[in-house]
């Protein structure tokens, strides 16, 4: 369901890597399926020729690797954005996360990535094939006997169905045409938990957070978890943890988490994309993120480079605390 | 070998619940599957695996080892084990049986953790056989997991309308015993046509022809420093995910939490994905993710066979492939690298 081909992509990195433009692209890596595909850096022509894929299942948002790449790469590293990368790209940047000068950023256009998990759901396990002829995806499986045929919008990722942007907030260049920020029902899920009475909205996260395993892939995922030292990998800092001791310490890593990067999570998804558990995450971010808009005014973060997030920044506009704490209390 | 219908499966699970706690796959709110204990309304899940191995049942996540309160100068322990009843689990695919081995060899052999063996004592595995494998198994590259038969104290087929059980060891000849009023005696012919059917899909599978034979022991030298370590850890974001799903990663941490007047001293699953893993008093030797991404597949492929007879530390389960959060998994890693040698 991609507009722009692979081999446009190819073309293009072959292009900047041959004329000396870049040394390095970071690019979708072709995987042993259809769908698991592996982030790389690629050095070479040859590497990009062979081994580079754009598919639906590129969802990988690259911009959190250029901290630690352009810290190890001679030159400058192409990276290709999504619009919802682009956001991240520029919360980086604002937080001074990585040199711009070192990156050479390709915007392209994205028609929604599909959720593997979804597709699954309608065809079964034991997917060996997934091929995209434009409007659905044909899928063979060791147990029907033709391919299924799926329409790309049935499978289509939470995070991408509710696509909030289809512009570019950053770039070098654009390949394609550039979108527009959208009008999105990203709200609607949180809205709902907001109607819940206390008691059920509990219940609600108690059994979302149960399945949570503390592998920690949401927030080595997250671009705005970028701490050089996580407060959860520090031993010295007193609740370093690698399992949750308890119902309550599994809560705290997920409440304190979304504290940590409320005002500058842009909402790319990577968190829910990534849990092994499915939990939506997503779901405590743009809970922040709408609380924002209500209290301080609309704010997005990363449409566009050093803007001062409504909660690190002070105006005789904003909400009295007291206002806060009866709307609060109003909710429950 | 003996049947139940598979409507009355409910019956054999109450029967069983009983008198001892039953755990077995369960589909969540979100059609995860899940280890639950069951109770009425609970329904066994038709999932190929949980994504949570059942590595918990006998290494759990945390637990907690001992207690110490102080007074004054005083200090005092105790010890907060609680001696584990029997239970069973219910459902368990070949692979994660296997990993039962592969786990003792580690917390049996001396010296022997006592809380490790205390819950494998008690625990009754049945296991079953796979219907419906996913392309992502790769059981067939390790010697002795049979998908058509696996190992366990019990073994069940689940076909389209009955379930059958054969018992293994004499704790499976106890669970037989339990269930005999509600099973009936039968020969093996439906068990051997369902055998038939799931090795012909495992003849289908993708990954069925990889192979592990350039690994094992005595191969560090061979592999450890190969190039091709850097393009392979490159994007890992050291999450841990792969060690946390994998039914044979053993690592942990021991840890004390500070409660106030005391210390709770637990012990945790770890990871050699973390940074901090191999921190010591004098620093730490893995510095980059690179080394600590080559040590969880040297670990499988290399050390583990070393030092237990060739055996690998992996089942091929498949959990890692489908959850790593950059699909990045021991079958890349085999393929790159071991594919090379082969060469
Ligand atoms: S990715 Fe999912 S399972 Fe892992 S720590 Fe985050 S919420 Fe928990
Ligand atoms: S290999 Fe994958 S699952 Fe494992 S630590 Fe790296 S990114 Fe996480
Ligand atoms: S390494 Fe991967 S496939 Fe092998 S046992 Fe562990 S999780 Fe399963
Ligand atoms: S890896 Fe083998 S034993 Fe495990 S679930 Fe797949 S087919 Fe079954």
């Amino acid at each position: 369901m991609q507009k722009i081909t692979r081999d446009q992509l190819v073309e293009k990195a072959v292009a900047l890597l041959s004329d000396g433009t870049v040394s390095a692209v970071l690019g979708w890596s072709r995987g042993e399926f259809d769908y698991d595909i592996t982030p790389a850096v690629f050095k070479s022509a040859e590497e990009v020729k062979e081994n580079f894929v754009w598919n639906d299942f590129c969802g990988a948002n690259f911009s959190k690797y250029l901290v630690a790449q352009t810290g190890k790469v001679e030159g400058k590293i192409l990276v290709f954005l999504k619009p919802c990368d682009t956001y991240s790209f520029n919360q980086l940047l604002t937080e001074h996360r990585f040199d711009r000068e070192k990156v050479y950023a390709v915007g392209i256009p994205c028609e929604g990535m599909a959720d593997i998990a979804k597709v699954r759901e309608i065809v079964g396990d034991g997917i060996v094939s997934i091929e995209d002829d434009g409007e659905s995806l044909k899928v063979s499986t060791l147990y029907a006997d033709a391919p299924v045929l799926v329409g790309a919008k049935d499978v289509m990722a939470e995070r991408c169905v509710n696509c909030k942007s289809k512009k570019h907030v950053a770039f070098d260049e654009l390949m394609g045409e550039d979108g527009e920020v959208i009008e999105s029902a990203r709200f609607d899920e949180v809205a709902r938990l907001e109607a819940m009475t206390p008691d059920e909205r509990f219940l609600f996260w108690q059994n979302e957070l149960s399945r949570c395993i503390r592998c920690n892939a949401c927030r080595d995922a997250c671009p705005a978890c970028t701490c050089e030292k996580c407060v959860f990998d520090n031993p010295d800092s007193a609740v370093e943890n690698k399992a949750p001791a308890n119902s309550f310490e599994e809560k705290m890593f997920h409440i304190i988490r979304a504290f940590h990067v409320a005002g500058r999570c842009t909402d790319c998804g990577e968190c829910s994309r990534v849990c092994p558990q499915n939990i939506p995450l997503h779901l405590l971010n743009r809970k922040f993120i709408k609380d924002i808009n209500e209290f301080y005014g609309e704010y997005q973060a990363g449409a566009e480079v050093g803007s001062r997030a409504p909660l690190v920044d002070y105006t005789t506009e904003d909400l009295e605390p007291g206002e806060v704490f009866e709307r609060g209390d109003q909710d429950a | 070998m003996r049947k139940c219908s598979l409507d009355s499966i409910n019956k054999i699970f109450g029967k069983i619940a009983e008198t001892n706690k039953l755990y077995l796959p369960v589909d969540g709110s979100d059609g995860v599957a899940v280890y639950t204990k069951w109770e009425e309304g609970k329904e066994w899940s038709n999932a190929l695996n949980t994504v949570r191995s059942p590595k918990d049942f006998f290494f759990p996540q945390v637990e907690n080892l001992m207690e110490f309160k102080t007074s004054g100068k005083n200090i005092e322990l105790t010890d907060i084990r609680e001696e584990a009843e029997d239970f069973v689990i219910f459902g368990v695919r070949a692979c994660d049986v296997r990993s039962f081995d592969i786990l003792d060899r580690v917390f049996l052999t001396d010296p022997v953790d006592s809380f490790y063996a205390s819950r494998r004592e008690h625990g009754v595995i049945v296991s079953v056989a796979c219907s419906k494998p996913s392309e992502t198994c790769f059981c067939q590259t390790f010697d002795n997991i049979d998908a058509t038969n696996p190992l366990g104290d019990v073994t069940a087929w689940k076909t389209e309308d009955s379930v059958y059980f054969k018992a293994n060891t004499e704790k499976g000849e106890a669970f037989m015993k339990k269930i005999e009023s509600l099973t009936e005696e039968c020969d093996d012919t439906a068990v051997a046509a369902e055998k038939d059917k799931i090795a012909a899909i495992m003849k289908k599978l993708p990954l069925k022809d990889l192979s592990a034979d350039a690994f094992g022991g005595g191969k560090t030298d061979t592999f450890f420093n190969v190039p091709e370590w850097d393009e392979l850890s490159a994007t890992c974001l050291g999450c841990g995910t792969c060690t946390f799903v994998c039914p044979t990663c053993q690592c942990y941490d021991i840890k004390d939490f500070n409660t106030g007047n005391g210390v709770i001293r637990y012990r945790c699953w770890d990871s050699c994905m973390y940074s901090e893993f191999t921190k010591m008093a004098h620093g730490n030797n893995r510095l980059s993710q690179k080394e600590r991404f080559r040590q969880r597949f040297m670990h499988k492929l290399v050390y583990y066979p070393e030092n237990n007879e060739g055996i690998f530390g992996c089942v091929g389960c498949g959990r890692c492939l489908a959850k790593c959060p950059i699909s990045m998994n021991i079958v890349k890693v085999m393929k790159k690298i071991g594919g090379k040698v082969n060469e």
